[in-house]
């Protein structure tokens, strides 16, 4: 006699079910692509003054001159455009670092490029008089890449584990802040200058830095999506990753030239913004588990929309001037971050 | 692992090599503390150290080992072990290498409350440590309150302090821009953490926080090693798992605060010492007197540093502490691989 046996299939993955849930997930991406755009829309309007939609409109499509259309054009447009290159970035960034690494406390300034950027800053303002935000870019950039290779050397390069290379990142870290301190406490000229850099801000944005920044952001998300596959096999282990096909040392230095590449453009052109990039993938994994191939986009549309959000908010509470956005973010952000992980389970990496 | 039996029926499990690195660690922190107190304007050679230390030195040697450099070797050393044990309770208990008091917030809480003293009020010395002590048990009270749910899952922990760290690190950012530049440079020197001018006034509530808690801390060290297996694994080995983490963090919580009021948040003594004090006992689990030796090395050894590399109290020690367990961590990772092992 023959057993009837039913296959068992466990709840929530059958083909019908997981069909309605990518069909909620794609609406979800729609409604946060909608969703950056009003605040895009809100951030060319929104700041010391207020320019109504029809004169935005104006000022992108019928360029006059007038004032409110240099103010669209040549302020409000390149820091707006700058907030959504630099929150993608940011957010893909963080998400890349935390499947890399396997850690949950990993932001994309792990690797020393934060550090990197910040100590090849200092040492421009102090030692060779660089005083302009455009020149401190390639400084930052240059400063970001060199550590970010040097931890990987150290971490190593292809025996490296996920602890080894956190723990060779903050170690790099370490010495590196100590030089920076350094110099700021033996060169007053040089604090005055770090103490604003350190806390990252948007609004020295113009046209010649987003051109600047643009095609490494770029180049940089196109590698962040090409490794969606590898990378998420990699969150299974190594030894799993190697059993699926991938070569967890090759998608290792992929990933780390995609986040350097973001994350070290991110920071040359608005100095070190953490939070972005270290809570924006908990916040996406909380609703979209932790598949990289929806973790990924989202956080790429919604790192941008809180971002910009922030930064119109600290452009609205304290005007005239303004509170910086790297300020701004995590004292918004972070209230919200905790209620988020206090309201649903986390999802684990 | 060797067992040595008493004819009683007791036993004691003893590493031979972690007892050695202990030993070890302990001489090299006396011996950079003799060095350091040698060290000075008035040079003192290690002989005539120990003979003023042990009362056979002329008046003026006494005066200067006794009351100037004893109390600020005193405090570096406790600062250092409070800081390293502290580190390796967070590390045990987010069962993450990275899961130290500064990544998870207690050192930015005190950062905020002697800034926001430094800052909004231009106060004393002494009004800065107490602003420093309130900040960081406020900042652990809350974390573990937020991270509360029944009971502090560890995941949850590290996330809520994260959190923290993010919004606390903002409002510093915020104190920097709003000061001006004589502030800022005051605080700027707090933040990095120095050991300039230290006296008995410091040493006493140190020694007293540290001569109760650091037994507390000890005590856990064996559940704390279950602990890092897991929480089942460790309730099914008989630990009460909530009472530990309560008990261990917040002795760690006033362990960071208490050390960072007399020194200031001294970076990176508390995420390095205990990873340095694992590798050179080659200890699995968590090695918490291993770790505090580490950390009153370190500290020592680099205050030492940067008096004999930068001159006297030209820069502080906090500049050093990083460079050097940087530097030393990043070695041992090296010579790791090479051995091929981890």
């Amino acid at each position: 006699m023959l057993a009837v046996v039913s296959p068992h299939v466990p709840p929530g993955t059958s083909p019908e079910a997981v069909r309605r849930r990518n069909g909620v997930r794609a609406l979800g991406l729609l409604a946060a692509a909608g969703l950056l755009f009003v605040v895009a829309m809100a951030s060319v309007a929104v700041g010391a003054k207020q320019v109504p939609l029809d004169q935005v409109w104006h000022g992108l499509f019928h360029y006059t001159g007038s004032e409110t259309d240099v103010v669209v054009r040549d302020l409000r447009v390149p820091r707006t455009l700058l907030g959504i290159l630099t929150g993608a970035a940011l957010g893909l960034a963080g998400t890349v670092m935390q499947a890399l690494t396997r850690n949950p406390l990993a932001d994309p300034g792990l690797f020393g490029i934060s550090s990197g950027a910040a100590a090849a800053v200092v040492s421009g303002i102090s030692f060779l008089g660089v005083t302009s935000l455009t020149g401190y870019v390639w400084f930052a950039f240059l400063g970001a890449a060199v550590v970010s290779v040097v931890v990987h050397v150290l971490g190593g390069s292809r025996s490296a584990t996920p602890v080894r290379l956190a723990l060779a990142g903050t170690a790099v870290t370490a010495v590196l802040n100590g030089y920076v301190y350094a110099v700021e406490l033996t060169d007053s000229a040089a604090l005055d200058r770090m103490r604003f850099w350190t806390v990252g801000s948007l609004a020295s944005a113009n046209a010649t830095l987003v051109g600047q920044v643009a095609p490494f952001i770029a180049t940089g998300v196109v590698l962040a999506f090409a490794l969606v596959r590898p990378l998420n096999a990699m969150t299974l282990g190594d030894d799993q990753a190697r059993a699926l096909g991938t070569r967890p040392a090759v998608t290792r230095v992929l990933g780390l030239a995609a986040v350097t590449l973001l994350c070290g453009a991110a920071t040359a052109a608005c100095g070190p913004i953490v939070f972005v990039g270290l809570m924006v993938p908990h916040m996406v994994r909380s609703f979209t588990g932790p598949d990289l191939r929806w973790v990924l986009p989202y956080a790429a549309l919604l790192a941008p929309v809180l971002l910009l959000g922030t930064d119109i908010l600290g452009r609205v509470v304290a005007r005239p001037s303004e509170l910086q956005v790297g300020i701004v973010t995590a004292l918004v952000g972070g209230p919200l971050f905790i209620r988020l992980i206090r309201r649903r389970r986390t999802a684990g990496l | 692992m060797n067992v040595v039996r008493t004819p009683g029926g007791f036993s004691v499990r003893v590493a031979p090599r972690a007892v050695l690195a202990v030993l070890l660690l302990a001489a090299a922190a006396l011996a950079a503390s003799v060095a350091l107190i040698g060290t000075g304007d008035y040079p003192l050679t290690p002989a005539e150290v120990v003979r003023t230390l042990t009362g056979g030195g002329t008046p003026a040697q006494e005066f200067i080992v006794d009351d100037l450099r004893l109390p600020r070797v005193l405090v570096a050393l406790l600062v250092g072990a409070a800081l390293a044990l502290a580190g390796a309770v967070f590390q045990s208990v987010s069962r993450n290498p990275l899961g130290s008091p500064d990544v998870l917030g207690i050192a930015q809480g005190s950062t905020v409350g002697a800034l926001s003293v430094i800052v909004l009020f231009q106060g004393t010395p002494t009004a800065v440590s107490g602003g420093a002590l309130a900040g960081g048990l406020l900042a652990g009270a809350a974390i573990y309150l937020l991270a509360w749910q029944k009971g502090v899952h560890g995941q949850r922990f590290v996330l809520v302090g994260i959190g923290m760290t993010a919004i606390l690190t903002s409002v510093v950012g915020y104190l920097l821009t709003q000061a001006d530049l004589n502030d800022a440079t005051r605080a700027t020197t707090w933040m990095v953490g120095s050991l300039n001018g230290r006296d008995w006034k410091q040493v006493w509530p140190l020694l007293a926080v540290c001569a109760v808690l650091a037994p507390v801390v000890l005590s856990q060290g064996r559940d704390l090693r279950m602990l890092e297996m897991g929480d089942d694994t460790a309730y099914a080995l008989g630990v009460r798992v909530e009472r530990t983490r309560l008990v261990s963090l917040t002795a760690a919580v006033l362990l960071t605060a208490a050390a960072t009021a007399a020194a200031g948040p001294i970076a990176f003594v508390a995420l390095s010492a205990p990873q340095v004090a694992r590798r050179i006992t080659g200890s699995p689990g968590p090695c918490l007197t291993a770790a505090a030796c580490t950390g009153a090395a370190l500290l020592v050894t680099a205050d030492w540093a940067s008096q004999h590399l930068f001159g006297a109290d030209r820069l502080p020690v906090g500049v050093l502490t990083g460079m050097l367990g940087g530097c030393y961590l990043l070695w041992l990772l090296h010579t790791e691989r090479r051995a091929g092992r981890g």
